[in-house]
């Protein structure tokens, strides 16, 4: 008895949930964002007190976001796709699920290496991932590329993340286009020679262990160390731009990724959907949006945050972005070849 | 006798009604299942090949590694606990009986990175070490010891659960009848007690085995590659979800036959038992023995719950409470309200798919046994393999039906809450199957063929005879599968309306970013959100 009063309770109670994801009133954007909650929701609010427009949102990994929105297909709610790493937006768009927008005001305000070249999607902070090393133990004047680090005098002094992250396979991608595909493998089968301990699965762990003395350098994005840094100014592991100098293509810059966006293809309200892409790519939000992540602003009329600025300027590789995307089933393949984990 | 005589037969049981809710309730499981075999149409040849050449053989070897030790050590951990403190007398012994099972709340992905965070070179421990030791001391712990040890710590309840309700409820008599044979200790239990749980033993080895199959979180900590890594690698990294979806139908395929041949071996015997326990008389064991009981049960409490608790704990502090609004309270109701939920609907239509399989023999019973499949997939593809049915529902049903009905067509299913509790009963209706089975084998027949003789109609005999005698296995089923719920990611992050986060998106937000520390507060409320049911379930398991 008990259990058939359980059952239909559950049922009951169920179905009284199911209305509670009406629609709030007046004009809303639906986002699906693969940066998390704590990085979009203060930018969000402060578009809806400016606008008056609310924005509902669903966060999770741009793979099963990618999925949801194709099998959606024209009656997807969903206006805006954020998601991080160009490689994920290439394959957005590659998949006909963002729509062409041509704006004049995204064109001023973001440089067209960070944007696709047929419009469908936009860049809004740049993450770099360059050479930290351990303050203690490596002079920095012996480091110069990502190239070098295949190098001997780097045996056993290397940490890395996996390969899996799509970090490196954008930046393994773009070193195929500076260095052609035999010596890009060339350096990835050097890096892995190199590696001290198996490959970790964040960028924090790298950091650690070079902290803790298991290896000597590594590769991460800035902001993690800046993020870690800002918790332990005493931490002992420093940052290196990356590329800086030497013959081409050793010369190229910092590899520079971004998180960006773009207008559904579903969408019903593509203006207001890219009223909120312009806004995000416009000074006051950029400094936000960067800031929130210590990513650094698209926009070069935005100054990155302080914490940055004490890092110094660098050159970043101009190669446009889409490359990273492009190559990266190319990318990933070497990688397995090569042993890199 | 005649096909059509059996069909005539089958068709005119009073049971008709029972075995068409039970082929529905199969059919449901098995569409977003076919979805991913249906994959197979466009082989993706040229992924097959790279993986084959370069990852696949080592992924598999892995994953065997992994299956055996993780098989082994559950094995090993849940029937000596559970024996120990069902038969044995030693100091402790009844705050162990409920205290083993705390480990169950515990996310495995959780534990992992608490092990890390503990023991890794850069940890505090090793760091401590270091101090005493010199600097160039220090070893990787990021190993497949390590994975097999997280794995086994957080899964050996399933198998310490159901092996303890087996024993708690094999007859007093056969156990003294062994006795009285001349059995000693030991002999009892390897030839009567262990043979005779034997479906709860193989139905918890089981379920912890499919978890670790289907696991990606926790490996991914570690970066230990499986084969779930390549389903993944051909998802996100080359963006072939049908690769993804061939390779998941494979570990599919490997899981059916492990449960055909696990069922086939047990033949036909009957496991049927008589009364529980009633004057249990427990082994007293001697000092030395006692005390080293005592020790193993406390080490394996603190390995798998203080331990993670403790750092959990201390990194919480350390984080603060900045995350502690109204926002956070939201997400913990959200948690509660699905898996309580959740929890009631999977576990009423386990109850009614077991019974379909008690009055169906052979094949039939086989079909029914399908349904549970859903528990070996990675969380996220069939999260996608029931997005995909559900979104062709939305599209190809209802959305004709609300033009015809002359409304503006939108999708009703996707993003509904009704959505996200089937993902839940398809994922976890294996999980509630194991324990009510297991507690159904154990009725006896004549029991309710006696309430039948004397005139007792169908629901009738279901409320008197089977449910009370259920109850147990009904408990464990509601606790396993509410708790798993609270625990569940993938399926959650896609299939969520808006606005429904729960814990475990926080967790995911969190480490997704690499911020263990701020993934310790909604862990360590995950946690002891989970334990509520436990806690209860071991009142109402003592109340009788």
């Amino acid at each position: 008895m008990k259990f058939r009063l359980l059952l239909v309770l559950s049922l009951l109670s169920a179905l009284a949930a199911c209305g509670r994801s009406e629609a709030p009133a007046g004009p809303q954007l639906v986002v699906y964002s693969s940066r998390i909650e704590q990085l979009i929701k203060p930018i969000f609010d402060q578009f809806t007190a400016d606008t008056g427009v609310q924005i509902r949102y669903v966060t999770d990994s741009a793979g099963p976001l990618l999925a949801r929105l194709r099998a959606e297909g024209g009656n997807s709610p969903a206006d805006v796709l954020v998601t991080v790493d160009v490689g994920n937006l290439w394959q957005a768009a590659e998949l006909g699920l963002l729509a062409e927008q041509s704006s004049a005001q995204l064109q001023q305000n973001v440089p067209a290496s960070l944007r696709d070249p047929q419009s469908r999607w936009v860049g809004l902070s740049i993450r770099a991932r360059t050479i930290v090393y351990s303050s203690d133990r490596v002079d920095p004047a012996a480091l110069s590329s990502y190239e070098q680090l295949a190098d001997d005098s780097w045996s056993g002094r290397l940490c890395l993340r996996t390969a899996k992250k799509v970090y490196n396979q954008s930046l393994v991608a773009t070193m195929i286009s500076a260095n052609g595909a035999e010596r890009a493998e060339q350096v990835v089968r050097g890096w892995v020679d190199n590696l001290a301990v198996p490959p970790f699965s964040s960028d924090n762990k790298v950091i650690e262990a070079i902290a803790a003395g298991q290896c000597d350098v590594g590769v991460v994005n800035s902001y993690y160390l800046a993020r870690m840094k800002a918790e332990d100014p005493s931490l002992p592991v420093a940052l290196f731009w990356a590329n800086q100098s030497g013959p081409a293509p050793l010369n190229r810059g910092v590899h520079v990724n971004i998180s960006g966006a773009g207008v559904t293809a579903a969408s019903k309200q593509p203006e207001l959907a890219l009223q909120l892409l312009e806004w995000l790519s416009a000074p006051a939000a950029q400094q936000a949006f960067a800031e929130l992540n210590q990513e650094f602003p698209v926009n070069p009329q935005t100054p990155p945050s302080a914490l940055l600025q004490h890092w110094g300027n660098f050159a970043a590789d101009q190669v446009p972005v889409v490359e990273a995307g492009r190559r990266q089933a190319e990318a990933i393949r070497m990688m397995d070849r090569a042993g890199y984990r | 006798m005649s096909p059509a005589v059996s069909a005539r037969r089958w068709l005119s049981t009073p049971l008709l009604g029972l075995r068409a809710a039970g082929l529905l309730l199969v059919a449901a499981v098995l569409a977003p299942v076919l979805v991913l075999v249906g994959s197979w149409l466009n082989p993706e040849v040229e992924i097959w090949q790279h993986l084959a050449s370069t990852q696949l053989p080592g992924l598999i070897a892995n994953t065997v590694t992994l299956m055996l030790g993780v098989g082994l050590l559950v094995s090993l951990l849940g029937v000596s606990l559970a024996w120990c403190t069902v038969m044995c007398e030693f100091p402790g012994r009844a705050a162990f009986e409920w205290l083993l099972m705390l480990p169950l709340a515990v996310p495995a992905y959780v534990m992992a990175f608490v092990v890390l965070g503990v023991f890794d070179f850069g940890g505090p421990l090793q760091g401590f070490l270091r101090g005493l030791l010199g600097s160039s001391w220090g070893v990787d712990v990021r190993n497949e010891a390590s994975v097999i040890v997280v794995f086994s710590l957080v899964l050996y309840p399933y198998v310490y659960m159901l092996a303890r309700s087996a024993f708690l409820s094999q007859s007093s008599e056969t156990l003294e009848v062994a006795r009285v044979l001349g059995c000693s200790a030991r002999q009892s239990f390897f030839r009567v007690a262990l043979p005779m749980a034997r479906p709860a033993i193989a139905a918890g080895v089981g379920l912890a085995l499919m978890e670790t199959l289907a696991d990606f979180g926790t490996v991914a900590v570690f970066n230990y590659d499986t084969f779930t890594t390549a389903i993944y690698k051909s998802w996100f990294g080359f963006f072939s979800l049908q690769a993804a979806a061939q390779l998941a139908s494979l570990l599919l395929l490997f899981v059916a036959l492990t449960l055909f041949a696990e069922r086939h071996s047990r033949g036909r015997s009957q496991f049927v038992q008589g009364a529980k326990l009633q004057h249990l008389q427990r082994y007293r064991l001697s000092g030395p023995l006692a005390a080293a009981v005592t020790l193993f049960c406390s080490l394996v409490l603190a390995m798998a719950f203080v331990l993670p608790m403790l750092q959990l704990i201390s990194w919480a502090i350390a984080a603060g409470d900045s995350q502690l609004n109204k926002r956070f309270f939201d997400l913990l109701l959200h948690s509660l309200w699905l898996a309580g939920i959740a929890a009631g609907l999977t576990v009423g239509l386990a109850l009614l798919l077991a019974f379909c399989r008690r009055f169906s023999r052979g094949r039939w019973g086989n079909v029914f046994a399908t349904a549970q499949l859903g528990y070996a997939l990675p969380g996220s593809v069939l999260a996608v393999g029931i997005m995909l049915s559900f979104s062709w529902l939305d599209q190809q049903l209802l959305a004709p039906l609300q033009s015809w009905l002359g409304l503006v067509p939108r999708p009703l299913l996707m993003g509904s809450v009704l959505t996200l509790l089937a993902a839940y009963w398809i994922r976890f209706l294996a999980v509630a199957s194991g324990p009510l089975e297991s507690a159904l084998e154990r009725v006896r027949p004549s029991l309710p063929e006696v309430a039948r003789t004397l005139g007792a109609g169908n629901w009738r005999v279901l409320r008197e005879v089977y449910l009370p005698l259920l109850r147990p296995g009904v408990l464990t089923a509601l606790v396993l599968v509410f708790v798993d719920v609270m625990k569940e990611m993938p399926a959650t992050l896609l299939l969520r309306p808006f606005g429904w986060d729960t814990l475990a998106v926080r967790i995911f937000e969190m480490t997704a970013e690499g911020q263990w520390q701020l993934a310790a507060l909604p862990a360590l409320t995950l946690v002891l959100a989970g334990l509520l049911p436990v806690v209860l379930s071991i009142r109402a398991s003592r109340g009788r």
